[in-house]
């Protein structure tokens, strides 16, 4: 082996493809290939066995036509709220609060415990929420039980069985398993925050609602766009919690577009047609990355 | 100087806990409390209990009798000691199993995804092989791609390669998958792997292969430990592929098992907070001997 004197070429580059070959292979088989499949089914009808007959664009065509996709597809806004902008704004709220309040009050110690303790959904399979959940909304539920111990009977409903609260309480539900990512997020972006700024602006009079605004909020930009994106896009392509508390029931109340298509490619055997829904669902989380990341490097060149 | 480099390094996945900083000089003095600051912990502590409140609605009622259930519903404390709906539900659904599957496929998971991330960005952030940066992205597009637009092609791919309901196949879908975050992430941080070190190391006479486990593993070591945890968790709470790829009750995991109970205990709902609080415990148990790791979040490390 030759050591090179010159900085920039003393680790040369060639010979360290043979340690991509791992990854790479497996990046084929397992996303590559299956994608570009996804794709060539969604232009056929296919049952799952026997030859797939090209249709062109005949699916796409259907699914536009295709109300509950429409259905599903708005349904997606209503988690985007629940699991995107809800727990955002809750989280930025909790971690100045813990940050700026409670640890210069009680120390850190306090805020790393409550951090803690909101978290905890978080990690839980969504598979045990989802039990815990149907069985706390169930119509004799621990939620009704609990109203009618208090004479609040008439408040008591079928909470996931009724069209009218089922995608509210979903909803709820999600608020209460993401708050913790988000907090987290920002909790550990603003210990890079200097706390002397805070303490400047506040000796200049600033109220805590004006640090919240100009500091927090400034200095978390870059978590607030990850976290942003990250959690529309689970959003998008929720599944898990609608497939354990309700199916998509009661009447499509709750369905979405993940499970629209898990539908199609596992109950009605309508695999291009799944596909399609699936190549559509993709597109749009992509597109939608594009535009997040081209507004997020556009603040960033701005703040330069 | 190294260490600070690769501390620095490590600040976008682990951020130094403030608990230090303040323990290693005198720590900053706290602020008064005032009866304000007691209000807004108070707030806060009920806010904390209401979201731990479902954990503790599992842990009481699974305890309890039937009768006891049936007589002071859930909400009350148990009047009744009784392990019998726990035992009953582990029996049933041979909860082991499901727990020694869980655990064989997280941790396998995790060790070959740090292994396929750390091989894969050694070539790319150090080797800086030709066309790195393109197939970063492609990579990165991998993380997101949903699922659901994967599903159907593992699925058939799997059946026709003869690993269908098999936990290897689990193993190896998401070895890959969580590769792709873990090559993005390492790779940043290896870019900036100082390069003095590489230098001296290839003077002495080593290989590539005896420089990355002598000199970059080791420096690495707490960032690969951080990354192994989440691929853990993660895969531990997948739950779409594995519900599609694990049929025989032998091979189903935790989450999976869970997610296909569909209520059918919500006449017996002693079972049901028992199947709650035996789906929770694990995650709990993990939360608490690795909370200072899961809470100091990895999505930051995203950013950079």
């Amino acid at each position: 082996m030759s050591a090179k004197t010159s900085s920039k070429g003393a680790v040369s580059s060639s010979g360290y493809v043979i340690y991509l070959m791992p990854g790479m292979i497996g990046f084929a088989l397992i996303v590559l290939l299956p994608f570009l499949m996804n794709i060539a089914i969604s232009f056929t009808q296919w049952r799952g066995v026997g030859a797939p007959r090209f249709v062109g664009f005949a699916n796409y065509e259907r699914l536009l036509q295709d109300g509950l996709f429409w259905v599903a597809f708005d349904h997606s806004f209503a988690f985007i709220i629940a699991m995107a902008v809800v727990p955002t704004a809750l989280g930025l709220f909790l971690a100045a609060l813990l940050f700026d309040y409670i640890a210069e009050r009680f120390g850190e110690r306090a805020s790393s415990f409550f951090r803690a303790g909101f978290y905890l959904p978080q990690i839980l399979p969504i598979a045990v929420a989802g039990v815990l959940w149907g069985w706390i909304l169930s119509p004799i539920g621990v939620l009704n039980a609990a109203l009618k111990s208090v004479g609040l009977d008439f408040l008591a409903q079928n909470w996931l069985g009724d069209p009218k609260t089922a995608l509210f309480s979903v909803m709820f539900v999600m608020v209460w398993l993401q708050l913790g990512y988000s907090l987290v997020v920002f909790m550990s972006g603003l210990s890079r925050v200097d706390p002397s700024l805070y303490e400047a602006a506040e000796l200049d009079g600033a109220s805590w609602l004006q640090r919240f605004r100009h500091i927090t909020i400034a200095m978390l930009k870059p978590e607030i766009f990850v976290v942003g994106l990250t959690t529309t896009i689970a959003a998008l392509k929720v599944f898990a919690p609608v497939y354990v508390l309700t199916q998509g029931g009661p009447n499509n109340a709750t369905t979405v577009p993940s499970y629209f298509a898990y539908y199609h490619f596992f109950t009605t055997s309508r695999v291009g047609y799944g596909a399609a829904i699936t190549t559509v669902q993709t597109l749009i989380t992509v597109v939608l990355a594009y535009f997040f990341l081209r507004l997020q490097t556009g603040q960033i060149n701005e703040a330069n | 100087m190294v260490e600070n480099v690769i501390k620095q390094n490590n600040g976008s996945v682990a951020v130094p806990a403030p608990s230090t900083i303040s323990s290693t000089g005198a720590a900053p003095p706290l602020r008064r409390r005032g009866v304000a600051g007691w209000v807004v912990l108070g707030l806060l502590a009920i806010s904390l209990l209401v979201t731990l409140y479902p954990f503790m609605l599992a842990a009481l009622n699974a305890i309890k009798t039937p009768v006891d259930y049936g007589a002071n519903g859930p909400v009350a404390l148990p009047h009744s000691f009784d392990l019998s709906a726990l035992i009953g539900f582990w029996r049933r659904v041979d909860f082991g199993q499901k727990l020694f599957n869980s655990i064989l496929i997280s941790a396998s998971v995790a060790v070959v995804a740090v292994i396929i991330s750390l091989l894969n960005a050694y070539a790319l952030g150090i080797g800086r092989v030709n066309g790195g940066k393109a197939l970063l992205l492609v990579v990165m597009l991998g993380v997101m791609i949903p699922q659901e637009s994967l599903v159907y092609p593992i699925y058939y791919l799997m059946k026709s390669v003869g690993l269908f309901d098999t936990r290897l196949s689990v193993i190896i879908v998401f070895a890959v998958l969580q590769s792709a975050f873990g090559t993005y992430l390492l790779s940043t941080v290896l870019t900036s792997f100082p390069r003095e070190l590489l230098e001296a190391a290839q003077i002495d006479g080593a290989t590539r292969l005896q420089i990355l486990w002598h000199v970059v593993v080791p420096l690495l070591r707490p960032t690969l430990r951080v990354l192994a945890t989440f691929f853990f968790i993660w895969t531990w709470n997948e739950f779409l592929l594995p519900l599609v790829l694990l049929i025989a009750n032998d091979n189903q995991t935790v989450s999976v098992a869970m997610g296909t109970l569909n209520n059918q205990y919500t006449s017996d709902p002693t079972t049901t907070a028992a199947a709650s609080l035996l789906g929770l415990a694990p995650t709990v148990l993990f939360f608490l001997i690795f909370q200072r790791t899961l809470t100091r979040g990895i999505a930051v490390g995203a950013v950079k």
